[in-house]
């Protein structure tokens, strides 16, 4: 059975008077491929940050890679913990370029006062060419689309030689192409590296439909955790986005039908 | 041209503390633009103005005064930019107005001649003793240093402080050992420069180097040449005209810009608005609900 890498139990996480979570527990297995999904404000984010340390815990465990994340403990934590947000929005005019800005995944790994070396940078090249953007390496960081920029994104945090994979709302503000490959992407470095992998959207188009297992957030809740095919029934996604499941039907066509085939079945 | 005037100590001592607080300005200039606080600057520079007239006031050393003052905006702006509660713009605006008017209430509360007072705002580098630029010396020793050893975390912080924390920098520390570097620069070029006109030597070095270059390295080159040159082609003009040094200083690194601007490489790069701090992506005290 494979070893637990995230172990969260009843975490608690407030910012100011919002109550973020409120007592969620998870268990994630290494290797799996995780889908979170649930409206804005749902808690999806907050829980990303319990599990790279940078969550503030009002009460609650977590472990992570069998380290039980205290105040102090966080910056070595991070070391092993790659992290893609949204797209970013870059100042055209900023003064590095899409190598540099890769690299910075193996700041953290290299420690104080040490300065990349050969290893490193060959490391940032190969990793740049996974994510296809070698023949950019020397553009400015801003100048790329924001697919690109996700790209590099992407490619810092496997400089980082991570064990956990988070992805935050990665495709969020991309046009459709650039979700699809971004998607396309995430999923094969998952499978060719083996690493465990969280991914948080509200948008379910943006849902690799490869992804082991979904967990559903709502209100700072988990309300659904299981498979696939168990938690994208248009019935669920009517009560955790709080429409009515002809919108549902309608928005999502492709889970109209899975659900029109689970009523077959039924 | 009658150069001999370059002969005398004062205007050599003059030569070396623009030398050493244009290099020390224009570094932190760079972090100022790069994480796009300009206000931090100013904020500081009136902080560290109101501590030396509290210094003259009360009669103790005006650079402690100084250097007290601009820690304590310090403490003020560094949890504000950190955890993002107002808007940087907003908070540094407030803490600059705040220092402003407790420096004119330090001023009016002054006994006696207030030249002692009007040399701190517009400055007087051709009165720079020895002791003054030992400091300014001290300082831009520190603060090149410090760039130097901690580059790659600096890199890393002033791009985007949440990227920096996610890979497990300690990219809260940097910006603090960031704001504390501002204010001892600040304290030790303010005699030379003075706290009105001490915030374009920060700004527009940095901002000139910032149009001309994707290198970051080269910016903070570009900005520390700018900044020297700013301060020697400003004692030139101030002494071919016999007008305020302070003044040629200033208003020569703002043509630097100007020029700069013209010649940018960058000008034809799409205009750019901010629509979220650094690093707000990841800092625990905004909203991570959605």
């Amino acid at each position: 059975m494979a070893d637990t890498v995230i172990k969260i139990e009843n975490a608690v996480v407030s910012y100011r008077e919002d109550v973020a979570l409120r007592g969620v527990s998870i268990e994630i297995k290494s290797g799996e491929f995780v889908g979170v999904i649930g409206p804005n404000g749902a808690g999806k984010t907050t829980l990303l940050t319990v599990v790279n340390g940078l969550g503030k815990l009002l009460s609650g465990r977590v472990t992570v890679l069998s380290n039980s994340i205290t105040p102090g403990n966080g910056h070595s934590l991070r070391k092993k913990v790659g992290y893609v947000a949204q797209v970013e929005n870059i100042d055209p005019r900023m003064p590095m370029h899409v190598r540099e800005v890769a690299m910075i995944g193996r700041y953290g790994v290299l420690g104080l006062l040490r300065r990349p070396g050969k290893r490193d940078w060959k490391i940032v090249d190969e990793m740049l060419e996974l994510v296809g953007m070698t023949h950019l390496a020397n553009r400015p960081i801003g100048h790329l689309s924001g697919g690109e920029q996700q790209r590099v994104a992407i490619a810092r945090c496997l400089a980082q030689e991570p064990e956990l994979f988070l992805l935050d709302e990665p495709t969020a503000s991309l046009d459709w192409k650039a979700q699809t490959e971004i998607l396309e992407l995430v999923k094969q470095i998952h499978d060719a590296r083996k690493l465990t992998t969280l991914f948080v959207t509200h948008d379910l188009d943006a849902m690799p439909h490869t992804c082991d297992r979904i967990v559903l957030m709502k209100d700072g809740l988990i309300v659904g955790d299981g498979t696939p095919d168990e938690m994208i029934s248009t019935e669920r996604l009517a009560s955790l986005f709080d429409i009515t499941p002809s919108v549902v039907r309608e928005r999502q066509p492709h889970i109209h039908g899975d659900a029109r085939a689970h009523e077959k079945e039924s | 041209m009658d150069l001999s005037i370059f002969g005398y100590q004062f205007m050599q001592n003059a030569i070396l503390s623009t030398f050493l607080g244009g290099i020390a300005c224009a570094v932190i200039g760079v972090f100022v633009v790069l994480m796009h606080m300009p206000f931090i600057g100013v904020a500081m520079s009136h902080a560290a103005f109101a501590g030396a007239l509290l210094g003259l006031w009360l009669g103790f050393n005006p650079l402690i005064g100084a250097f007290g003052l601009s820690l304590l905006a310090a403490v003020i702006i560094g949890p504000l930019a950190d955890r993002g509660e107002l808007s940087p713009e907003t908070s540094l605006g407030v803490i600059f107005s705040l220092m402003l008017g407790v420096a004119f209430l330090f001023m009016g509360l002054m006994p006696g001649t207030k030249s002692g007072a009007l040399e701190l705002l517009w400055g007087s580098i051709l009165t720079n003793t020895r002791g003054d630029i030992v400091l300014l010396a001290i300082v831009a020793a520190v603060v090149v240093g410090l760039v130097t050893l901690f580059y790659k975390e600096i890199q890393a912080t002033v791009f985007n402080r949440g990227i920096a924390l996610s890979v497990g920098l300690p990219a809260t520390l940097i910006l603090y050992g960031i704001l504390f570097l501002t204010g001892a620069t600040v304290t030790a070029s303010l005699r030379s420069i003075g706290g009105l006109l001490i915030f374009s030597l920060i700004l527009n070095p940095a901002a000139a180097a910032y149009q001309l270059t994707y290198s970051m390295k080269k910016m903070f080159l570009l900005a520390a040449s700018f900044g020297v040159l700013s301060g020697w082609v400003g004692l030139l003009f101030s002494y071919l005209f016999n007008i305020p040094s302070g003044a040629t200083i200033v208003i020569t690194s703002s043509l630097i810009f100007m020029v700069a601007t013209i010649f940018s490489p960058k000008r034809k790069v799409k205009g750019w608005k901010a629509v979220q701090p650094a690093g707000e992506q990841l800092d625990t005290g905004t909203d991570k609900s959605a």
